[in-house]
């Protein structure tokens, strides 16, 4: 897979150990190894140890994997079993050179 | 007031505590569903607000689908000022999903639940709104995963002991598919159900309330008429139906003419509902305004609303009958009100009415007409409003006067909407006899609880000099009114002069015989008397003459002997 430059930057909410938190860290880190190839950073948040951040940030659906860069922001809710739709969201970032 | 019950937690909603029997059920959850635009949002947020402000328990209202700015905003139009409360006692989240966000794959509500979390250990708050929690429960396609983030959300509220009230969009009764299978889950899951409807029959909002459950307490099962008012959600108690508790009055008052005063042997009860129907034009109001001057009179606040005619007309208009309520209006013991009667709902008619009496402390309610409520899409609700007014009015031991536009002239065959002939205590119809080329007013007593009425029909007489009512004459099985009662009574009247002209002829015909005789009999004694005399005068005579003759026979007979 050839690279396109551009870096994608992740934030993962998450909620401890709950099955649809832990299925959405899976399904991010095996998509970025399948599409990304290392042209990411993801930054993990668990909600239940920093709910202030669910307050600030309005994280009331979880998992929620945001989108930081490249701009701009984008959320997409859920385990991350559909790679399709991340994909889709992604866009130009997501697609192999 | 309903007494104070732990296990319930008041809403400071008059109607809403009374329906629930003390309030929401404590530290459980109740669901608030119905239709969109059914005043959900505003019923939640006015609990919190009544909450804070007087229970001191603190809320946070969660808006899933409503910017919170524009919830506080809004609340603004309820006289609400929300500043010194919000963020203080009442704290809003926005809890909006973004409308950009793209699913992929399940989700689940932990998010909210660990930031609800978070703001109920900074705040300690004791209430909980959720408003419009179908938003996000939308975005669970799969029915066991919208079963247990259900009972998730469930579990966390009651496991923090707040007392919850969660509102969603959704239709009860006719629910189909997905809908149905949240409708059943949501409604097992809760303490409490209470269930909203909008509907708007000929574009008048009809709004209702329902409580489809409550458990462990029992509530009011049927629907109640509820309301946005001037100062937020107002919902129609059930016990203005329940209490008449102000004792039944003996009292008498007049009705503002005194042959009908007489007619009921003495008045309407105080206290009483008295319905006047009858086609237009039949002096249904006029009768309204003397019992109002009448009322007034006796120094008693009376409101008098009129749906059909503007106060000034009214007051104009019944001056032209020498009833006089210009004075009371201007010296504030009379309040009247023009209600356009296509204005809004009638429930709406029902809480302005009856706020304006309690402001008014009114002994006396006119209300003309009381049909005017259930002129274009009331009808179906019009005879509850209107007998709750009156049953509102009788808790109060205030005199209700209602008229109702009836057509026919048999007022048994009632067909209005409103038909509260039943409820009223002395029911008078008015209507037009049309008779030799004339229309009179005709006045009957259909009926009069616990006064004696006359049977008979009355003519209703209206003139500059007042109103008054004139007996009728029954001939050859008709009522006579207008004209031919006027000659009827001419009649009799020129026969009454006629006989006593003949008794006067005759009394002065035998008074003069009377004198002749006594004339007669006085000349016959004098000529008695002068006989009498005559005959008395000849007696003495003839004596004296005998006597004279035997003296002159002595004398005589002396002489011859002298000649001896």
């Amino acid at each position: 897979m050839a690279d396109t430059g551009i870096e994608v930057c992740f934030r993962l909410y998450l909620a401890g150990d709950a099955p649809n938190s832990l299925r959405a860290r899976d399904n991010l880190e095996r998509f970025c190894a399948a599409h990304l190839g290392g042209r990411h950073q993801i930054q993990m948040v668990d909600i239940l140890e920093e709910p202030k951040q669910a307050l600030e940030n309005k994280i009331f659906l979880t998992p929620q994997l945001v989108i930081v860069s490249p701009p701009p922001v984008r959320i997409i809710i859920g385990d991350l079993s559909d790679t399709a739709a991340i994909l889709g969201v992604l866009g130009e970032a997501g697609s192999p050179a | 007031m309903v007494p104070y019950d732990p296990r319930k937690a008041a809403t400071g909603i008059a109607g809403l505590d009374d329906i629930t029997r003390g309030g929401l059920p404590r530290n459980r959850v109740t669901l608030l569903a119905g239709g969109a635009g059914s005043g959900k949002s505003i019923l939640a947020l006015q609990t919190l607000v009544n909450a804070a402000r007087d229970y001191d328990e603190l809320g946070i209202f969660v808006a899933f689908e409503e910017d919170p700015e524009q919830i506080i905003a809004n609340a603004k139009t309820f006289g609400w000022d929300l500043s010194d409360l919000v963020q203080t006692r009442l704290f809003f989240i926005d809890a909006r999903p973004n409308a950009d966000l793209v699913a992929s794959g399940n989700c689940d509500l932990h998010g909210m639940l660990a930031a609800l979390e978070a703001k109920v250990a900074e705040t300690g708050a004791k209430r909980i709104v959720m408003d419009a929690l179908d938003v996000v429960l939308a975005f669970q396609t799969d029915p066991k995963a919208l079963r247990r983030e259900i009972y998730r959300t469930h579990d966390w509220l009651n496991g923090h002991a707040l007392t919850a009230l969660i509102t969603a969009k959704m239709a009860i009764e006719n629910a189909t598919g997905e809908d149905r299978n949240l409708v059943n889950l949501l409604q097992f899951m809760v303490d409490c159900v209470i269930v909203t409807g909008h509907d708007v029959i000929d574009g008048i909002s009809q709004r209702n309330l329902r409580i489809t459950k409550y458990r462990g307490s029992s509530f009011e099962e049927n629907q109640v008429p509820f309301l946005f008012g001037p100062h937020g959600v107002e919902i129609a108690s059930m016990r203005e139906r329940e209490d008449i508790g102000h004792p039944a009055s003996n009292e008498r008052i007049s009705t503002g003419i005194e042959r009908l005063d007489s007619m009921l042997r003495g008045g309407y009860y105080r206290g009483a509902s008295i319905l006047i129907t009858g086609s237009p034009g039949t002096a249904k109001t006029t009768l309204c305004g003397a019992f109002a001057q009448a009322a007034c009179r006796r120094g008693e606040p009376t409101l008098f609303v009129s749906f059909d005619s503007r106060n000034d007309e009214i007051i104009r208009n019944l001056a032209a009958v020498n009833i006089r309520l210009d004075e009371f209006a201007a010296n504030g013991l009379l309040r009247l009100v023009s209600g356009r009667a296509a204005d809004g709902c009638a429930e709406m008619h029902l809480l302005q009415i009856k706020n304006m009496a309690q402001e008014l402390g009114a002994r006396n309610l006119i209300i003309d007409p009381l049909s005017a409520l259930g002129k274009s899409g009331n009808e179906a609700f019009s005879h509850d409003v209107a007998e709750r007014l009156i049953y509102w009015a009788k808790a109060r031991g205030a005199t209700v006067l209602c008229t109702s536009l009836l057509s026919g002239s048999q007022p048994q065959a009632e067909q209005t909407s409103i038909a509260i002939s039943t409820i009223a205590d002395t029911w008078m119809h008015l209507t037009y006899q049309v008779q030799a080329g004339e229309r009179n007013r005709g006045l009957t007593i259909v009926k009069s609880r616990g006064t004696g009425h006359s049977n008979q029909m009355r003519e209703l007489l209206l003139s500059d000099g007042g109103v008054t009512l004139a007996d009728v004459y029954t001939a050859g099985g008709e009522v006579l009114m207008g004209t031919l009662r006027w000659e009827k009574e001419r009649a009799l009247r020129l026969a009454e002069d006629e006989r006593v002209a003949n008794v006067d002829r005759l009394r002065v015909k035998l008074q003069a015989e009377v004198v002749n005789l006594e004339g007669q009999i006085s000349s016959l004694r004098n000529e008695l008397e002068s006989k009498l005399d005559e005959q008395a005068r000849l007696t003495r005579h003839e004596s004296e003459t005998i006597n004279e003759s035997a003296h002159a026979e002595v004398i005589m007979q002396q002489k011859r002997l002298g000649e001896r």
